[in-house]
């Protein structure tokens, strides 16, 4: 008797779990399906190729072109600003630049900024332009954009970085080579797809976050002419849209949603696929 | 010296130069909030600010009392609502899931992380303010269904791939040794988990918890589409919220005018950057003591 109540436990507990996967793995696709049928509806060429027309905010013509390009802007130019920043760490994090100690407070200090909310990256990036004269404009969207993606970039790096076998390193030390040229020449080349993985990984969440450009890279209506203008970004397209009373415009945030969210799953999907790709061709 | 030494020189000063950086973003920021939030902070006790729950910037009274409870009280909720069903996924995706089943939901998962929170809010917006609407009508509440539930809803699922993941990553730790032997004194697998393996787990368990806290209590865009920002101690589930990030979010741009309120603004960023630190310290400093015990 006493070992089927187990048993019974045993099942239940399972049950519980299968069910708690599902529901997980349930919402998902929820959300994935009711913003593809939902955002299909409003999509079309005009959403896609078009600027705001007068009028488009009360459900006149136009579309949101200035916001896809005003988001590539920003997250391809956050992107090389913290890849400046986040290389030299994630090489220095090695162990023949960076004693252990300082190594272990660096990786806190990722860890604290990785886990920062994107509206203090906003502030601080406020904070910034105006201490520096700025006004609103895809620099400063720029800016705080790099600082949520250095910590992602960075950790990413790292961990493929550390991955390249110490041997690889010996052999090229007792050739002679320096530790730059040993990091440049075999280090760099082996861990290249996981930097351009990791590059990849800080874009796609640098393009969907809107609480960090929402008072730093501003909005406008126009397409992106220079980084001190501001410029308008998906997230944001899809924010302020929903917040009007027209259901016309409503449906186009689905619309803007629909682009932003499969983007960012493409760029992720690309990562994963690409790191999986080019690390066969890597020694281990 | 030589060209390759020279340029070795150059290339370590970079690399040091970038980790000082790094290090010191934290302080940065710190430093940047306190000297903006100074103004105010010279006018108003802390615990005046924190402890007041009159909000009117335009009277020069900052109570940030209502946001404070209000944040907390909806990462609660969602904590709630989360760590139950997430837990449960991650024992099953370490212990009884095939590897590669475990691969493929893992990647889900993953993918889940990476979705826009603007997209999160947008889905709150569509399905759950309309579900809170109805499930309140049902008990009688009238409520327009943007409320601390919502908010807490879309936060839950928000949390559910980091604390997820981690846990799973925590409990794979767990040395194989130590399941055999208990199974093989007839312990059931799920009995093998509870005794053994969450016990060896529990603290990972709880760093995964609150990284997902601190996630929660941070996350703006989504929260700020679905609960309703009103400036008021809410008593129900059902009665609208103002969490700080959406304060934040809320009235940055046209706070110019109005004396100190930019000052009250960057203040409520500090206290979220300093909590949030706080437990993303908490979290890393107990994961790092784990896999170092590997």
């Amino acid at each position: 008797m006493y070992i089927r109540r187990r048993r019974r436990i045993e099942l239940l507990m399972k049950g519980l779990m299968i069910t708690s996967l599902t529901v997980i793995v349930g919402v998902l696709v929820a959300i994935i399906v009711v913003i593809l049928i939902r955002g299909g509806r409003a999509l079309s060429l005009e959403m896609i190729f078009q600027t705001p027309k007068g009028g488009y905010y009360l459900g006149k013509g136009g579309g949101i072109a200035n916001a896809i390009v005003g988001s590539l802007c920003l997250g391809f130019g956050a992107m090389f600003v913290s890849l400046f920043i986040s290389l030299p760490v994630a090489f220095a994090l090695q162990r023949e630049y960076t004693n252990r100690t300082l190594a272990a407070v660096t990786k806190l200090a990722l860890d604290i900024l990785w886990g920062t909310p994107s509206i203090v990256y906003g502030a601080f990036g406020f904070v910034i332009m105006v201490f520096f004269g700025l006004h609103v404009s895809m620099l400063g969207g720029i800016i705080a954009l790099s600082f949520l993606m250095l910590p992602i970039m960075t950790r990413a790096m790292d961990e493929i970085i550390r991955m390249v076998p110490v041997e690889l390193k010996e052999i090229s030390y007792s050739l002679g080579a320096t530790k730059l040229e040993t990091s440049v020449g075999v280090v760099f080349r082996q861990a290249l797809p996981g930097i351009i993985t990791g590059m990849m990984l800080a874009f796609g969440r640098g393009i969907g976050d809107a609480a960090s450009i929402l008072f730093t890279a501003g909005y406008t209506d126009f397409m992106p002419r220079s980084i001190f203008d501001p410029v308008a970004s998906l997230p944001l397209a899809v924010f302020f849209q929903i917040g009007t009373p027209f259901p016309e415009v409503q449906q186009r945030a689905y619309a803007a949603a629909l682009i932003l969210l499969v983007i960012v799953l493409a760029v992720n999907l690309i990562a994963r696929l690409l790191h999986h790709r080019l690390s066969r061709n890597i020694i281990r | 010296m030589t060209r390759r030494g020279v340029r070795e020189f150059l290339a370590t000063k970079t690399m040091r130069v970038a980790v000082y950086f790094v290090n010191s973003l934290v302080f940065l920021m710190i430093i940047g909030l306190l000297l903006k939030s100074r103004p105010i902070l010279e006018q108003h006790t802390l615990w005046e600010m924190l402890s007041s729950d009159t909000w009117r910037p335009l009277r020069g009274q900052f109570g940030f009392f209502p946001f404070i409870v209000g944040t907390i009280e909806i990462t609660l909720l969602s904590m709630a609502l989360a760590v139950p069903p997430c837990l449960l996924a991650a024992i099953y995706l370490a212990e009884f899931a095939r590897p590669r089943v475990r691969d493929a939901l893992r990647v889900v998962i993953d993918l889940m992380a990476g979705i826009p929170s603007v997209v999160y809010g947008l889905f709150g917006v569509i399905i759950i303010v309309p579900m809170v609407r109805e499930f309140g009508l049902l008990l009688g509440r009238h409520t327009t269904g943007y409320s601390l539930l919502a908010g807490g809803i879309i936060l839950a699922i928000m949390v559910v791939p980091i604390i997820t993941s981690v846990t799973t990553e925590v409990l794979l730790t767990v040395p194989v040794e130590a399941r055999e032997s208990t199974m093989a004194l007839g312990a059931t697998r799920w009995e093998t988990v509870k005794h053994v393996v969450l016990k060896q787990g529990r603290q990972g368990v709880i760093s995964a918890i609150v990284l997902g806290f601190a996630r929660a209590f941070g996350e703006t865009i989504a929260v700020m589409m679905v609960v309703g920002n009103v400036a008021k101690l809410p008593h129900s589930v059902f009665d609208p919220a103002y969490p700080l990030p959406a304060l934040i979010a809320n009235n940055y741009g046209e706070v110019m005018s109005i004396p100190l309120y930019d000052s009250a603004l960057l203040f409520a960023a500090l206290i979220l950057l300093v909590v949030v630190g706080g437990f993303h310290l908490a979290a890393h400093l107990t994961l790092t003591r784990l896999r170092r015990g590997e």
